[in-house]
């Protein structure tokens, strides 16, 4: 039935081999970046082939394994090279190929002229090739390639820029935390393989046989090991507390990575990691309860964060960290269809969005370049004004933004209300639920102001480089505004496919294709939740969902209304006067002063708290508990090194010492 | 049986003198010569054991031993003198270009 | 007394080793009689005799002869073994030419050395008795030793080989004497005896001269895997070892050691498991940590990857404490995956390297990669493959011995393990981050490939990415091999 389904991860492959091998003899960037970008079309192309397939299959059936080759046996442990085609997997495969085919177009002119073109596009292609393998392996270990595979691409590609220390050490640090969560990922496996096999003689990490298995599974107790365990896994590769601070550091990459793989794709591994083995999960409400929290704590923390930030990737940066946390909240949550669709509508708009950072920052720096300044290109403080100068980009990017500061009518208000809706209403944790959701609705209009502080000191306003520079701004060339209006536009509609009840019950009964979609992955879990709940499935009443629903899009306007406040009125208005109507000074002195004290009273108290957490927390706390055990091994290693004196005398002494002590041990023991 | 007792008991004297030897002295030589007590210990042990079980594979065994310990007493006294001829020296404190 | 019996002599299951043997005294002679630039056809010489032993071993393949009164067998378990050993060999003997010419050495006799080397360790996978594996333990250590102390007017190097025999002789003055008293509790030096004696015992492990000669014996192994604490010989001759017989010593002697141990354990004291599991779970855990701790120190690159080979020994005892079939078959998986990647890397180091070594250092790599891509390329799969990273040789090697541990319920071995090779990963990165990303400091104007060194690193790139994709054609080998001793 899906027979050729191995083309999917194939293709990259060839694509990887082709430009890693000859690009450097190809030399042309039109054959090169054709070469990558095509290589991803025909994945796009089998992709949509297969999920139009399983659609024409009743929903009970969805579910496939190809077996490619059989990879290694022994004894009762086999694994093989084989796919797993279900919903899930055909969702994310799409995400993944259709999201990075017009980051590849998109590429083709961003990197244009920069050294080293093809090895980008090989990396890249490695990078699709890996992404892809972790989504459709069907065991643990196939997925575990794929999952070390993206972490070398995401460390070779942030440091592409190798010659700028920042991006060596920027990458080094993301391989070593990805490497902490990978550790994390493997014990789980081995538990879970071990466990299994040990207690119920099913020696399997196959994804569809463990499923199958996976009622015989006790609840809590060693489950809550393995699966956090696997959670450590997710919050590497997902940039979740506390193994977050790599993925702003790794903004030093070129800004097509940041939204290909920093953004859209790779790190969602995490929350799609935990929609594979969701079976698992839901046997432990502990760690349930964990992942709903670090979700919601890091959405709320990051986005503190990103309101201090001026560097335009960062905020981005920061503002994956904090909506990953919302997937998480929803994983944690035990609403894994409204995780994985927040997944999706997040793919679309924060591509968009790191797309366009990547085209004004292209223009500002080409801009710079000529007038020969020395300005940061990425400082949100060099830019303003940039609306008329690049029209198409800003409609992009305010679609986008939108979308993600939970707008009605955009995708991430529908993926994102879901998400609000399903951590007050779950049965899982009780009271928590309340804090969760409160957490969960600040962040929403901390991300709503921060998002349009960033468009507004982007696109509005005065420029604010020097006019010589400005004659030089002008709109990116259609091979990379062509992504952007095509991501915006998935930005503006993706959600429809998956309304909330609630808002399909209003316009007729529209259904909630996407969950329904999701349906045959997450059945048996929902059923068996709705069986152990800890807290009885409560019965809300419709009119507090609409209250909700309303409050958090008030929380989001009042956000937007705060940044419009703040980054239009008080810096514009206030310089035009002065310049054309110096009477009116005093006046605007004075409405500066009301301003003044409201920066004092709110704006300040918050962005102290945000550099706080970012200079404090982050950089010292985070930072230093992880390097500080990356010491104290080094300096064991000082010591152990000094052991290894060079004489011959004491290296028998060594020897003696480990025959005296197992022999004494035996003999007397 | 008594006999056999104090046989291992010899050659376990033997063979910790020629360990001691090892761990203490500092000249090459000596330390070799010191192996060699060892190898010469275990060789009584054979003897002993063999002549107990009247089972003639650990004499067999010692012949191969005496083989190989002239083997290696050949190969080692080259590489010392190798050493020497570079360093003026077989003293193990010189043994010492390689460290940590 | 009774009569000593000529036993039935049947050489076929020693074919290989008289081949080799008689080969490498020839080219002994005649040596003498070529000239001095011309040493190299030695080398070429040997290294077809060592592809016609392999073909020797191959036509092997499958049969179970035993020999010599049962003191030598013919079985997969040995053909495996000696087919890791011709590799290493013939893998070293290409990447020994271009060196040895570059050192001003005479290098003439090293390639007969060694093919005796390679003797040595296949009487040690082939012997059932322990006096063979005596003798081939020794015919291995002896002809080490003058390879390692190979390169005369190099102090360094005459360091090593003396370091190496010192110790190694003491070492085989503690396994002698557990195979003594080994003898002696169970008045047999056949393997198979000594399994049966010990199988009688209603506990064995209350036989002390018994349990004695096997933890001794287990020491003498110890020693020559390079297990913790009986490891330190290693950094200090692997460093001052010319660079090809390092690349050797640490593959080769090894597997050497790991074959004897594990026919003589699985065999001769499978009753003992217990008792010996314990043993090696200690083994394990230090013999990793210590390896992979001290490496994260080092600048040297041989002394490294000197460090490293401790750990991947350790890697391999976390196997050996498994015991079951999954373990021990990847031990030999893996003996065999660090032989292509481990020579692998030494040959990109004798080709970085310059006369008398001034430069083996971590940072003279510094922009390898952009001055010689492809050979930094290879040199990245083999650093992957040594960090255990997908998809290599290293990783599944890895994955199975893991595995095997965690079936027999070793999580926590395991659990140690893999945070062991999580920090492996750090020294590993570095050289590849000096590789790729800082400047070159100086040209590598002197870098030249000969033919024989491209055909082995083409021989490692291509074994390090096959065992690592398809494992399963080596892995079913190495399964049928085990179940049968």
């Amino acid at each position: 039935m899906f027979d050729n389904v191995w083309l999917i991860p194939l293709f990259p492959l060839l694509g990887f081999l082709i430009n890693g091998l000859l690009g450097k003899k190809i030399k042309n960037e039109t054959v090169i970046g054709g070469i990558g970008a095509f290589a991803v079309l025909c994945s796009f192309a089998v992709s949509c082939m297969t999920i139009l397939k399983l659609l024409s299959l009743p929903g009970e059936e969805r579910l496939a394994n190809v077996k490619v080759f059989t990879w290694m046996t022994c004894g009762n442990f086999n694994a093989d090279i084989a796919f797993l085609i279900d919903p899930l997997s055909c969702v994310m495969i799409m995400i993944v190929t259709g999201v990075g085919f017009l980051i590849h177009i998109y590429s083709i002119g961003y990197m244009h002229g920069e050294e080293g073109f093809y090895r980008f596009f090989a990396y890249l292609n490695l990078f699709m090739f890996s992404m892809l393998l972790l989504v459709l392996g069907n065991n643990l270990l196939l997925m575990f390639v794929g999952w070390e595979g993206v972490g070398l691409c995401s460390y070779l590609l942030i440091g592409y820029y190798f010659h700028k220390k920042s991006a060596g050490d920027a990458g080094k640090k993301a391989f070593v935390m990805n490497r902490v969560g990978d550790f994390g990922f493997l014990l789980g496996a081995f538990t879970l393989y071990w466990f299994m096999g040990h207690n119920f003689n099913v020696w399997t990490i196959q994804f569809t046989e463990l499923g199958k298995n996976a009622h015989l599974l006790p609840t809590g107790g060693v489950v809550t090991v393995i699966t956090l365990c696997f959670f450590l896994g997710a919050t590497g590769k997902s940039a979740q507390i506390p193994l977050y601070t790599w993925l702003p550091d790794a903004m030093e990459g070129p800004t097509p990575v940041s939204a290909l793989i920093h953004a859209a794709t790779m790190v969602t591994a995490g929350v799609y990691m935990i929609g594979r083995m969701n079976f698992l999960f839901i046997r432990s409400p502990e760690t349930l309860m964990v992942i709903a929290v670090i979700g919601a704590c890091t959405a709320l923390f990051a986005a503190t964060i990103g309101t201090a930030q001026n560097d335009i990737k960062r905020v981005l940066a920061y503002s994956t960290v904090s909506q990953l946390g919302y997937m998480f909240l929803a994983m944690g949550s035990g609403a894994f269809a409204a995780g994985i669709f927040h997944l999706m509508t997040h793919a679309f708009f924060k591509a968009c969005l790191f797309l366009g950072s990547g085209a004004v920052i292209h223009s500002m720096h080409h801009a710079l370049h000529h007038v020969h300044s020395h300005d940061d290109a990425q400082d949100m403080r060099n830019m303003g004004g940039l609306k008329s100068k690049m029209p198409l980009t800003f409609l992009t990017f305010l679609l986008a933004t939108i979308a993600i500061a939970g707008i009605p009518g955009f995708s991430g208000f529908f993926s994102k209300d879901e998400i609000l809706w399903q951590a007050f209403a779950n049965p899982h944790h009780g009271q928590l639920n309340y804090l969760l959701w409160g957490m969960g609705a600040v962040a929403a209009g901390l991300t709503a102001f921060y998002m349009f502080r960033l468009v507004f000191m982007t696109f509005f306003g005065e420029c604010r480089i020097t006019p010589k520079a400005k004659d030089h701004l002008h709109e990116s060339p259609m091979v990379i505004v062509i992504p952007l209006i095509v991501l915006a536009g998935l930005s503006v509609v993706g959600g429809y496919i998956g309304i909330p009840k609630l808002l399909g019950d209003l316009f007729g009964g529209i259904p909630n294709y996407f969950e329904h979609y999701l349906e045959p992955v997450f059945r048996l879990s929902e059923e068996y939740m709705a069986e152990h709940a800890a807290h009885g499935v409560a019965h809300h009443s419709v009119a507090l969902e609409w209250g909700l629903m309303g409050t958090s899009v008030v929380i989001a306007l009042i956000g937007i209304g705060i940044a419009f406040a703040l980054y239009v009125v008080n810096t514009s208005i206030p310089a035009k006067f002065t310049a054309t109507f110096p009477a009116l000074h005093r006046a605007v002195y004075n409405k500066w002063y009301i301003d003044e004290l409201y920066d004092y009273v709110f704006v300040n108290p918050c962005k102290a708290l945000g550099r706080f957490l970012w200079k404090g927390f982050d950089v010292v706390v985070v930072d230093g508990v992880v390097n500080g055990v990356a010491k104290v091994v080094m300096s064991f290693g000082g010591i152990i090194r000094y052991m290894q004196s060079g004489f011959v005398y004491d290296y028998s002494w060594s020897m003696a010492f480990g025959v005296v002590v197992i022999l004494g041990y035996y003999l007397f023991k | 049986m008594e006999n056999l007792n104090s046989y291992l008991t010899v050659s376990a004297i033997l063979f910790s003198i020629g360990t001691i030897g090892v761990l203490t002295r500092k000249n090459a030589i000596v330390i070799f010569m010191c192996i060699e007590l060892m190898l010469n210990a275990v060789n009584l042990t054979f003897i002993a054991l063999s002549r107990y079980l009247g089972n003639l594979d650990g004499q067999v065994f010692v012949f191969f031993v005496m083989t190989v310990a002239a083997a290696e007493a050949a190969v080692g006294l080259a590489l010392m003198i190798a050493f020497y001829n570079n360093k003026e020296s077989i003293d193990v404190e010189d043994v010492n270009m390689l460290k940590w | 007394m009774d009569m000593i019996t000529i036993p039935a002599v049947n050489m076929t299951p020693i074919m290989p080793e008289i081949f080799l043997s008689v080969l490498a005294m020839a080219l002994l002679l005649i040596n003498v009689f070529v000239p001095s630039g011309q040493k190299s056809y030695i080398g070429y010489i040997s290294f077809i005799g060592v592809i016609a032993a392999a073909v020797l071993v191959g036509t092997g393949w499958g049969m179970h002869v035993e020999s010599f009164n049962g003191a030598v067998v013919q079985d997969n378990f040995a053909s495996f073994f000696k087919m890791i050993f011709l590799l290493a060999a013939g893998l070293a003997i290409l990447i020994s030419d271009q060196y040895m010419v570059r050192e001003e050495c005479n290098h003439g006799e090293l390639y007969p050395l060694i093919l005796f080397t390679v003797v040595g360790m296949m009487l040690m996978a082939a012997g059932t008795d322990l006096m063979t594996i005596f003798l081939g333990l020794e015919v291995m250590s002896v002809s080490l030793y003058v390879l390692a102390g190979f390169n005369r007017e190099n102090r360094k190097s005459n360091e090593a080989g003396l370091k190496y025999f010192l110790l190694g002789a003491f070492s085989t003055g503690f396994l002698l004497y557990g195979m003594a008293l080994t003898y002696g509790a169970t008045g047999s030096t056949r393997i198979a005896d000594i399994a049966t004696f010990a199988a009688q015992q209603s506990l064995p492990s209350s036989n002390v001269m018994l349990l004695a000669g096997m933890l001794l014996m287990i020491t003498g192994f110890a020693f020559k895997v390079a297990a913790a604490p009986f490891h330190m010989w290693t950094p200090d001759v692997y460093e001052g070892a010319p660079t090809p017989m390092t690349a050797f010593m640490s593959a080769g002697p090894k597997a050497a050691g790991f074959a004897a141990a594990l026919r003589i354990l699985l065999v001769s004291f499978s009753t003992m498991q217990a008792d010996w599991s314990q043993l090696f779970w200690v083994l394990a855990v230090l013999t990793m940590t210590v390896g992979n701790i001290t490496a994260l120190r080092q600048d040297n690159i041989k002394r490294m990857l000197a460090y490293s080979s401790i750990a991947h020994a350790g890697y391999c005892l976390v196997g050996f404490t498994a015991g079951n079939p999954t373990g021990t078959a990847g031990i030999m998986f893996y003996m065999l995956s660090y032989t292509f990647m481990n020579i692998g890397a030494f040959a990109i180091i004798v080709l970085v390297g310059k006369k008398g070594e001034p430069n083996g250092n971590v940072m003279d790599f510094a922009g390898f990669g952009f001055k010689h891509p492809a050979l930094a390329v290879a040199m990245s799969i083999f650093l992957f493959s040594l960090a255990g990273m997908p998809p290599t040789a290293g990783f599944i090697g890895k994955f199975y011995l893991f595995s095997g541990a965690i079936q027999k319920g070793y999580i926590w071995l395991a659990v140690i393990g893999v945070l062991n090779s999580a920090a492996s990963v750090y020294y590993y990165l570095r050289v590849m981050v000096y590789m790729y990303m800082k400047e070159p400091t100086e040209e590598f104007d002197w870098l030249q490939v000969s033919a024989p060194i491209a055909l082995s690193l083409l021989i490692s790139v291509t074994g390090t990415l096959v065992l690592g994709v398809v494992p399963s054609i080596v892995l079913q080998y190495a399964q049928e091999a085990i179940k049968l001793i």
